[in-house]
């Protein structure tokens, strides 16, 4: 596979604040490459890196195996969609677009054929003369696209481009930022918080926190194998038990963690005798909250009155079911479920 | 009594404009009569003119001020010669003020900004005239800049830039350069504060996002920083143009003894007592920043806003 970046000891600090602690990740070429992170974690720093608006204090960037960390950002062949989108606001929509091409001297049939091309491919036909000022916030996420895809380049950065879009759009313009970038076969380089956007689109995710990579791999991966408590906890809902509980409870010598939809709730005798006991964890909780979540119930036990555990109760059948607070029962996981972290 | 005070409280909160109208009547009537009332009666004498034997002001509407005004050669070169050099002053003001202005706005810490601030603003707590005489000092022919020349061995470069036609002069002191320079001086705080504040307004992202659509340093400047900082600078010429076309205290304590429109002002309404006229040299300057206001809303310096 061509390497389309790497990123090689890659560290950045803002005074004493650390913001890159020693960066090391390769996407290959055409990969779906997600940054992960809390925010302050780091991810939109290696963005500006991999862009060329920030200099690493020390590392090396490259780019398709050419080394860039010393070129300024304007003759780097990556392009980024903002946060913000970075509209030009005295530009209307076809000159914001038509930008990176009249800096560069294309003009007349050209540029209008290819500003034509890209803005039928975002959905942005007509909005030719609009100010940035006049459209939605889904549509300047459109045109911030379309301006940064008209060069086709080999590699594309976004920083947290669907945050500022509500929930029905994001999930929308996930399915076309997919599409995009199968039909355009361009590296991705993508700056989210959101876990599930990440979990839902990338080929790999590296996740970040305080400054480091905590892990890089696919999202089944990510998900099911988390390298420690933080990916755990960060990505999607667990419930972590700490080593003391976890010899306690379970006679385990290290944490673990248990996804909630790999709980069992026993409310019965007959419920506890239908498993078999050598494959399960089986212990006793209190509910202390209940929430109706659509296709499931969200209850969160309390366990030897300090571990929380979440379950996702699937509501097939009994769309009414739901458990008072304090209710007691019994609970279960299969021993193959559980992550065993590292700290 | 409470009562009376709750439906008042009701009353005016379901009926913003009234509680609006009664706080901003008096600022209104501020502007109105004293402001602007009092403007245009004085500029409406253009309109009246001086009876040639008797001196007085003759109240009768006609255009006699303003044909007298435009049809003498020497009120037709004073308003020239100010409006030429409130122009100078205005691009050389802008030439000045927009690199400290973007310096501050875009690579200072907030503690360098804040003393910058000081810095440009300290002048204007001094008095203008004390500022003035100084400079006069500075220029003369006796000044510090005379005796820097001569330490450098430059004299003849200073004897070269004086001798040059039209703005040249005995001295600094006594031509268009120095007034040039004062004016400039003077009036820099006014360029520089609006155009800081119209960069202040420019987002990093933009000046990233061109960068990143492989706009260079220089593209970047013409096509993005300065087209959203035109705002700030119109309105920081605004000032210095019109200030200066205004000013009648440069020009006769550092200029030649060729008049400005100011100076023209405050001769005819003095000691000559033509108010008609005076107030059709005040015309003047307005007429002026209109047009201008005009024509830069014409060639989008405010689409940016």
């Amino acid at each position: 596979m061509l390497k389309a970046l790497n990123l090689k000891n890659i560290n950045k600090s803002y005074g004493p604040i650390r913001a890159l602690d020693n960066i090391n990740l390769t996407a290959s070429d055409g990969e779906f490459f997600s940054l992960l992170g809390p925010s302050g974690s780091g991810k939109t720093t290696c963005l500006k890196v991999i862009a060329g608006f920030e200099a690493p204090d020390s590392g090396v960037v490259s780019i398709f195996e050419e080394d860039v960390t010393n070129i300024p950002p304007f003759k780097r062949h990556v392009n980024t969609v903002f946060q913000d989108y970075a509209l030009f606001p005295h530009m209307n929509v076809r000159q914001n677009v038509g930008y990176s091409l009249k800096v560069q001297k294309i003009k007349g049939s050209s540029m209008d054929r290819k500003i034509d091309e890209i803005l039928e491919i975002v959905n942005l036909t007509g909005y030719d003369l609009r100010k940035p000022s006049e459209l939605s916030g889904g549509q300047r996420q459109r045109v911030a696209l379309a301006r940064s895809l008209i060069n086709k380049p080999k590699i594309l950065l976004l920083d947290e481009p669907l945050g500022a879009l509500d929930l029905k759009l994001r999930e929308k313009m996930q399915v076309e930022l997919k599409n995009i970038q199968r039909q355009f076969k361009i590296t991705f380089i993508y700056v989210t918080h959101d876990q599930q956007e990440a979990l839902s689109m990338s080929d790999r995710i590296a996740v970040f926190n305080n400054g480091k990579i905590e892990q890089i791999d696919t999202p089944a991966n990510i998900y099911s194998k988390p390298i420690n408590s933080f990916v755990a906890d960060f990505i999607g809902t667990t419930s972590i038990f700490d080593k003391d509980s976890a010899m306690k409870l379970f006679d385990l010598d290290k944490a673990f963690s248990v996804r909630p939809e790999n709980v069992v709730i026993l409310e019965t005798k007959e419920d506890l005798a239908t498993i078999n006991k050598q494959q399960y964890y089986i212990t006793n909780g209190t509910v202390t909250d209940c929430q109706f979540q659509g296709s499931h119930l969200k209850v969160t036990y309390l366990i030897d009155d300090k571990c929380k555990l979440r379950v996702f109760k699937s509501l097939e059948g009994n769309i009414n079911q739901k458990y008072d607070i304090n209710t007691k029962h019994t609970i279960a996981w299969r021993k193959s479920d559980i992550t065993t972290l590292n700290e | 009594m409470n009562n009376l005070l709750d439906s008042f409280s009701n009353f005016s909160y379901r009926n913003k404009n009234f509680i609006f109208l009664s706080f901003l009547i008096l600022p209104l009537l501020w502007l109105g009569i004293v402001y602007l009332g009092s403007l245009l009666i004085f500029l409406g004498h253009s309109f009246f003119h001086l009876d040639g034997f008797t001196g007085q002001i003759v109240y009768e509407f006609s255009f006699k001020t303003l044909i007298e005004l435009f049809s003498s050669p020497a009120n037709i070169d004073i308003l020239i010669r100010t409006v030429a050099l409130a122009a100078c002053v205005t691009i050389g003001s802008a030439i000045i003020g927009f690199p400290i202005a973007y310096y501050m706005a875009k690579f200072t810490s907030p503690k360098v900004k804040i003393f910058l601030f000081i810095a440009i603003m300290l002048p204007l707590w001094s008095s203008y005239l004390v500022r003035v005489y100084s400079w006069k000092l500075i220029l003369a022919k006796e000044g510090i800049i005379n005796w820097f020349f001569e330490k450098l061995n430059l004299e003849w470069l200073l004897d070269t830039i004086l001798s040059t036609p039209v703005i040249g002069g005995p001295s600094l002191s006594i031509s268009y350069i120095g007034m040039f320079l004062v004016f400039t001086y003077i009036w820099l705080p006014f360029m520089i504060l609006p155009i800081q504040a119209s960069l202040e307004r420019v987002p990093n992202s933009l000046i990233n996002a061109s960068h990143d659509l492989g706009a260079n340093k220089r593209q970047t400047f013409y096509k993005i920083i300065l087209p959203l900082a035109l705002p700030g600078i119109i309105a920081g010429s605004i000032f210095t143009f019109s200030l200066t076309l205004g000013d009648y205290i440069i020009p006769y304590i550092i200029g030649t003894s060729k008049f400005f429109i100011g100076q023209a002002v405050y001769t005819h309404q003095g000691t000559a007592g033509n108010i008609p006229l005076a107030a059709a040299f005040s015309l003047v300057p307005i007429v002026v920043m209109v047009v201008y206001i005009y024509i830069a809303k014409r060639m989008g310096a405010f689409n940016a806003l």
